[in-house]
């Protein structure tokens, strides 16, 4: 619970750094928030999102696996070791041999270092650890890895981002480039930076990660979703946290 | 077991009033919205909430499907003597949680 | 709702058939004040006026009260107008609060007005009311 502790520390008033906006014209999605909902999400004792974050510390201190070790034995302090580690995903994971994003790193180490089972798919669990360790990212910049072997997969992420799919044929770029910060049926559309993964949305009254948000707009589009495992999200994720290089974390955000 | 997150002051002056936060994760499902199946998803609420304050009651609600999912409430109390502020939610399925905070008034 | 029907296609959201009526808001109110008479004052039902999701709405009555023995509201409560039902919640408060204040996140359906009456243990009743406009997500995830 120490993690915790140090997140209340952490600015239980947020505001501060996001009011800034980003100077060349970037808006974080907590920037396109009604001022209630930005209350919501600036106070940690009020914040749902919270709610994973709690179960998160207490998953990391908890053993489990054949190997008997909690992320903790490993790790120690979340605050510390995974200081910015959240800012820096989907990266390379030489252990694996291909790109992952925060929530493949945390099934690496169940699976290689812990000998336990993968955490299931947009799971309580696998989502609890995954806010815990992007709440220690909160307030830092993004900075994915200048690694080249990202390279083609932010090439493909670009090249999907600007493609047209589904029945209404509209690509990304549609709204959140050509019409972000317009209204589309009373909502606004914001830039799509996901400086706030996972997020706690109102309309899944839960918390979520960028993945199922992705897919959220692929089935928006009418188009057929890609299945979970699909590479087109890893890509999609990672180009668009190359397109948001430099914005502040504000995971675990709210938004509606 | 249920995760709740309550935030009660530590210490409070005699006479105070204090400001007491309860948010706890529940789904909250109202018996109103379909399921896949398009068939009605059953109610399971959470309906009861009361808080004490080394036993005396200072708080009750009755929720109902309107309530969000993952409920927060938030009231004041008057910091009367030291003690224990005791939490419970109770509703459909047999649900209960209970909570506790200390709290040194001086 | 057309809006939403439009981009949501086959996938259905709200079973239009259940909705509060103005009837069953005046008895649900009726039900709490035994028919005795709302007065307008003293309440002030702080909500958005504008909402980006129904899901969770935050909301918070305040009461103008002195919580003392002789004069202190005894319960809160906050109805709304076109959800399936009209209760939101009810919440029982005495001297021990100080303060004359709830704070939670409700769920509104749909545009509608939101209902507050503060109960006091002199048997007034005092009321406040707010509308609220409600926007949808535009884009609805498939829930399979």
């Amino acid at each position: 619970m120490r993690g915790l502790a140090s997140a209340a520390v952490l600015l239980a008033v947020f505001t501060g750094s996001l009011a800034l906006a980003e100077g060349d014209g970037r808006r974080s999605g907590y920037q396109d928030l009604g001022p209630p909902l930005q209350k919501m999400q600036d106070d940690d004792t009020a914040n749902p999102a919270m709610l994973f974050v709690q179960a998160g510390a207490t998953a990391w201190g908890e053993k489990a696996g054949a190997a008997g070790k909690s992320c903790a034995d490993c790790h120690g302090d979340a605050a510390v070791s995974m200081n910015g580690v959240a800012a820096r995903y989907p990266a390379f994971s030489r252990e694996a041999g291909k790109p992952v994003d925060l929530e493949g790193r945390i099934n690496l180490c169940r699976t290689n270092h812990q000998q336990a089972p993968t955490l299931a798919t947009e799971s309580d669990d696998l989502l609890a650890l995954s806010a815990y360790v992007a709440l220690q990212s909160r307030g830092q910049p993004i900075v994915p890895p200048n690694d080249a072997q990202l390279a083609a997969l932010r090439a493909q992420g670009a090249d999907l981002y600007r493609r047209r799919q589904g029945q209404l044929n509209l690509s990304c770029a549609n709204c959140h480039d050509d019409n972000a910060e317009k209204k589309l049926a009373g909502a606004t559309i914001p830039q799509g930076h996901p400086t706030g993964y996972p997020i706690y949305r109102l309309e899944w009254q839960a918390l979520g990660s960028l993945k199922r948000r992705l897919r959220n707009c692929v089935v928006g589009t009418r188009a057929e979703a890609w299945p979970y495992d699909a590479t087109e999200y890893l890509a999609l994720e990672s180009y668009l946290m190359e397109r948001a290089r430099g914005m502040t974390m504000d995971a675990p955000a709210l938004r509606p | 077991m249920a995760n709740m997150l309550v935030n009660a002051p530590r210490t409070a002056n005699k006479g105070q009033i204090v400001e007491i936060k309860a948010l706890i994760m529940h789904v909250m499902e109202t018996g109103f919205r379909p399921g896949t199946t398009g068939r009605i998803i059953p109610r399971n609420i959470i309906e009861d909430f009361t808080a004490t304050w080394n036993g005396r009651e200072i708080f009750r609600m009755k929720m109902s499907p309107a309530i969000a999912a993952n409920p927060f409430v938030s009231f004041s109390a008057v910091a009367t003597e030291s003690g224990t502020i005791a939490f419970r939610w109770s509703g459909d399925e047999g649900f209960l949680a209970e909570h506790q905070v200390a709290i040194t008034v001086t | 709702m057309l809006r939403r029907s439009f981009l949501a296609g086959a996938i259905t959201v709200l079973p239009f058939a259940a909705q509060a009526t103005p009837e069953a808001l005046e008895a649900a109110i009726k039900e709490v004040t035994g028919g005795a008479p709302l007065r307008e004052g003293k309440v002030t039902l702080d909500i958005p006026p504008l909402v980006e999701n129904g899901n969770a709405v935050p909301l918070t009555v305040r009461v103008d009260s002195p919580m003392t023995a002789d004069d202190h509201v005894k319960a809160i409560h906050v109805f709304n107008e076109k959800n399936p039902q009209p209760q939101v919640f009810n919440a029982w408060l005495s001297p021990a609060n100080g303060r004359a204040l709830v704070a939670t996140r409700i769920k509104l359906a749909d545009t509608q007005k939101v209902v507050a009456i503060a109960e006091t243990n002199t048997g007034e009743f005092w009321t406040a009311h707010a509308d609220v406009i409600v926007t949808l997500a535009a884009c609805i995830e498939d829930i399979t």
